[in-house]
């Protein structure tokens, strides 16, 4: 585990030299592939080379020196580009009926199986 | 010329279609014609005409004959042979001509394996077929025609998406639409079974090959389009969740079902109506797919054809269809015999039911995810992305509970099973994967809320899959298809927890060590190809004792100018050592990412050996 | 009865389905963000193409009533589109045009500047696109209208300014007042 940090430590000082140049860290992958490429077609900001993509990953990286948690870079990108940025839409009025239709059918679909079902 | 052909072959075809519709329901009211004498010549003369069309797109693809507009837009002279005829469904007219196509000899083999049964049946399939046939035709002759003539004739045309110039995605289309063309006479039978009321066993052994055949072809299809987005995609994953990708897989959802329940009926006489529904149903998606992709309406990498006055067509023609068929479904529904044969918990009927269950949720949440954003932005004007979090985060914790239903389900006996203790056998293989999974994530670091239960759960399948190879419960087919799927599983999970990445900008002679490996850029040269140049690479990955070379490439392809990676794969049968690299704005500099992904063949192989079982049955039956 | 309800419920889900997919066909892709906050909250500091010294967006914007934050780059050819209209806009009198310049290089920005005349009154560079992403911006060119007093965003462009955009930009600026 300690030669782990090591590690990412020694890649984190050869990449401030030349942010450009650095490896990107695992939290920026993880945060990146979540966030869709805004000016692409369907691709997400981890996989896509654009201009977009490439400073996109340069700030969640700065956020993530700063300090700031997960939740505080989706909010401050949501801010600022809406919340179709994230590929995970956050449950608000908008889309509990995304996150609740499924479940509801899939009960709804046992219940009908139960009744039909003779237990004996 | 070809143009003229083209066109007067559509013509004739449409003709022929509108005189089926006219005399099926004359026909229909004589009980002894023989369906095989006008109407038999029709579709045949249809077929034809149809074959001719395409024949003819495909030599004016092949000659470069830029008087066709189609030909002008999607082919360029410098293009492969392979590509000009890839060509020829690789665009939107074309495609749909191919759909048409594929319809129409579905037909055409239905009519002749269909001798055996009803009059009635038979005519009410054909008419149903024919107004899907008479419906793209329209949309064919009226939006997009293949054969518009260009003038003055162009000496050069603008070239193919080269993305889309690579071999596998030059056939998954056809394949692709082999399955879901196949759902067509699945849905025509099966409104023509319940109105002539003979939802029954013959009619579930009848339709059972149609299904099978569908969902091989779907899946190989599916299959195929994943390896293409694999190594072509360049972002070395094979599923992105995206909106094009899940229109394929609901119909694949759709069908599984289907064909569970396509079993009882033909061994029970149970659940009639529910395999109509699902019949309409599957076909209603696959229509919906071609909708959904076609009309632009979705915002994903695969759409390339954009364009709303078409999608309009579409959508009035999937409205219509579904609508008749809700109405025929209600109106006729009283036709049905209600079998209320009693169905124990513990049997293979309720197995089955619960498979059924799963399967609907699965397609519930992927197709809900699919068109939920299209939804809300027309009603509320908000604009919201639904991306692999909200598929994994729903999927997963459901995919637990349905892979240990699916390891015993299947070993329940018919009507009632009678063994009431508990199996020791199925106990230990549990324990074992306990065990196992346990072991294995210990190892490896990982530490999701998930991850264990769904190991065990999948190695469980996996033991129990293999177990039943030995066992004579079952038919083979089956065995090798579950297998296939607990194989499936098991990969993507060991894959997806196993796999590292590494990236990086380089430039020419930088060396990076990544884990125990270290990774040199060693050479970048020019090539020329006939339609692209390339920029190729050379890096050299060195282990302790073994070293790779992989060669990515970069390509500039001048018809239409794109850019294209492509990557360059190693594939083991452990591993897979994936790497692709892309141009940056620093001088110099380009951004390689390296990827090593475990057992990534093994994903592949478990889709065939599924698609294999669905073969095999097919071939055992009829052989 | 029971089944009418059911065919009814059916029919009533396929028909609304139908009218929605209906209208978002007739959707354009083009999307332009409601924005949570409308006002600017941007603090980074940036580098002057022109000298050594930096200074924070704030800063920047305090001299007049609007201010236009402009987004560009050399190698972005609908930049050189758009620079004409850029050119019209510096005329306003209550108006502060600042250039952000794009991921590009100084020389580069110099020559295109050089080339076709400066309609800003300060430019900053922002080379590795960071400063661009926590405005907001999708790429190059983009255009912001701000008012100053209140510190609050009025209009955004994605893409280069054209007439039309100029004309509308001109009567926000008049009517604001």
């Amino acid at each position: 585990m300690k030669i782990k940090i090591l590690v990412l430590a020694i890649f984190y000082l050869i990449g401030s030299f030349n942010l450009s140049n650095a490896a990107n860290s695992e939290k920026v992958d993880q945060i990146s592939k979540n966030l869709r490429c805004l000016i692409c077609q369907g691709q997400s900001v981890y996989d896509s080379q654009s201009d977009f993509a490439l400073s996109m990953k340069i700030l969640i990286q700065k956020k993530i020196d700063e300090g700031k948690n997960d939740e505080q870079i989706y909010d401050f990108l949501k801010s600022k580009y809406g919340e179709w940025i994230v590929y995970d839409p956050e449950i608000n009025k908008n889309t509990v009926l995304l996150w609740v239709l499924p479940l509801i059918l899939f009960v709804f679909g046992g219940l009908l199986i139960f009744r039909k079902v003779s237990i004996k | 010329m070809l143009n003229q052909i083209g066109n007067y072959s559509l013509y004739i075809a449409l003709l022929s279609s509108i005189l089926i519709i006219v005399q099926s329901p004359i026909l229909l009211n004589r009980n002894n014609i023989n369906v095989s004498g006008r109407i038999f010549s029709l579709i045949s003369i249809q077929s034809l005409m149809i074959i001719i069309s395409f024949i003819a797109l495909i030599i004016a693809f092949i000659i470069s004959d830029f008087s066709n507009e189609t030909v002008y837009n999607n082919s360029h002279t410098s293009k492969p042979l392979f590509y000009k005829i890839s060509g020829t469904w690789g665009n939107h007219e074309g495609s749909l001509l191919l759909w048409l196509l594929v319809l129409s000899i579905f037909l055409l083999i239905f009519t002749i394996t269909s001798k055996n049964l009803s009059n009635k049946y038979r005519i009410l399939t054909i008419f149903f077929q024919e107004i899907i046939i008479l419906g793209f035709l329209l949309f064919i002759l009226f939006t997009s025609n293949p054969f518009m003539n260009l003038f003055p004739i162009p000496n050069e045309g603008t070239g193919l998406n080269p993305i889309l110039q690579d071999p596998a995605l030059a056939i998954h289309p056809p394949i692709l639409y082999l399955g879901y063309v196949g759902t067509s006479i699945i849905f025509s039978s099966s409104l023509a079974a319940l109105i002539s009321g003979s939802v029954n066993k013959i009619w579930a052994k009848h339709i059972k090959d149609w299904v099978l055949i569908s969902w091989i072809f779907l899946s190989i299809g599916i299959l195929l389009g994943s390896i293409w987005a694999y190594y072509e995609l360049g972002w070395g994953g094979f599923w992105f969740w995206d909106p094009v990708e899940n229109v394929s897989l609901m119909p694949w959802f759709c069908l599984t079902a289907l064909f569970h329940t396509i079993l009882i009926l033909e061994k029970r006489e149970m659940f009639h109506s529910w395999a109509v529904i699902l019949s309409i149903t599957t076909f209603s998606l696959s229509m919906s797919g071609t909708f959904l992709v076609r009309s632009g309406i979705l915002n994903s990498i695969h759409t390339f054809a954009n364009d709303p006055s078409r999608g309009v067509f579409i959508l009035c023609f999937l409205f219509i269809l579904i609508t008749l068929s809700i109405f025929i479904y209600f109106f006729y529904q009283n036709k049905i015999k209600n079998n209320f044969a009693k169905t124990y918990i513990v049997s293979k009927e309720t197995a089955v039911l619960v498979n059924n269950l799963f399967m609907m949720f699965f397609l519930s949440v992927v197709l809900i995810g699919t068109v939920y954003p299209i939804f809300l932005e027309v009603l509320n004007n908000d604009k919201i992305s639904v991306g692999p979090p909200f598929y994994h985060k729903l999927i997963v914790p459901f995919m637990i509970p349905f892979l240990i239903f699916m390891a015993i389900g299947p070993n329940f006996s018919w009507i009632k099973d009678k063994t009431n203790r508990i199996n020791l056998q199925q106990l230990l293989f549990f324990i074992l994967s306990i065990i196992i999974s346990f072991i294995f994530l210990k190892r490896v670091g990982v530490s999701y809320l998930f991850s264990l239960p769904l190991f065990i759960a999948s190695f469980f399948l996996f033991f129990i899959t293999i177990r039943d190879f030995s066992a004579k419960k079952t038919n083979l087919s089956q065995k090798i298809s579950h297998f296939g799927f607990s194989l499936f599983i098991l990969s993507v999970l060991v894959n997806g927890v196993l796999a590292k990445e590494y990236s990086s900008n380089m430039k020419v002679g930088d060396e990076r060590k990544f884990l125990n490996k270290t990774i040199n850029f060693e050479s970048l040269i020019i090539d020329e190809s006939k339609n692209y140049q390339s920029l190729q690479a050379n890096f050299k990955i060195t282990d302790k004792n073994t070293s790779i070379n992989l060669k990515p490439e970069i390509r500039v392809y001048d018809q239409p100018q794109t850019i294209t990676s492509e990557a360059d794969i190693e594939s083991t049968l452990y591993s897979d050592n994936f790497l692709v690299f892309n141009i940056l704005k620093n001088d110099g500099f380009y951004n390689v990412r390296y990827q090593i992904k475990p057992f990534m063949i093994w994903i592949w192989i478990s889709i065939i050996l599924i698609s294999f079982g669905g073969i095999l049955s097919i071939v055992k039956k009829n052989g | 009865m029971v089944k009418n309800i059911k065919l009814i419920t059916v029919v009533f889900l396929v028909i609304v389905s139908f009218f929605i997919l209906l209208k978002g066909l007739n959707k354009t892709n083009n999307y332009s963000p409601k924005l949570n906050s409308s006002k600017i909250d941007f603090n980074f500091k940036a580098k002057f193409l022109y000298s050594d010294e930096e200074s924070t967006l704030y800063e920047l914007i305090n001299d007049k009533d609007y201010s236009i934050i402009n987004i560009w780059a050399s190698w972005c050819l609908p930049c050189r589109e758009e620079h004409p209209f850029l050119l019209n806009l510096k005329s306003l009198d209550k108006l502060n045009i600042i250039g952000i310049n794009y991921k590009d290089k100084e020389i580069n920005a110099k020559k295109f500047i050089k080339e076709l005349g400066n309609p800003y009154s300060k430019i900053v560079v922002d080379p590795s696109g960071v400063n661009s992403i926590e405005l907001g911006a999708y790429g190059v060119p983009e255009t912001i209208l701000i008012n100053n007093n209140s510190k609050t965003i009025l209009k955004k462009y994605i893409g280069p300014l054209d007439n039309k955009k100029l004309d509308e930009l001109k009567i926000i600026i008049k009517n604001e007042n």
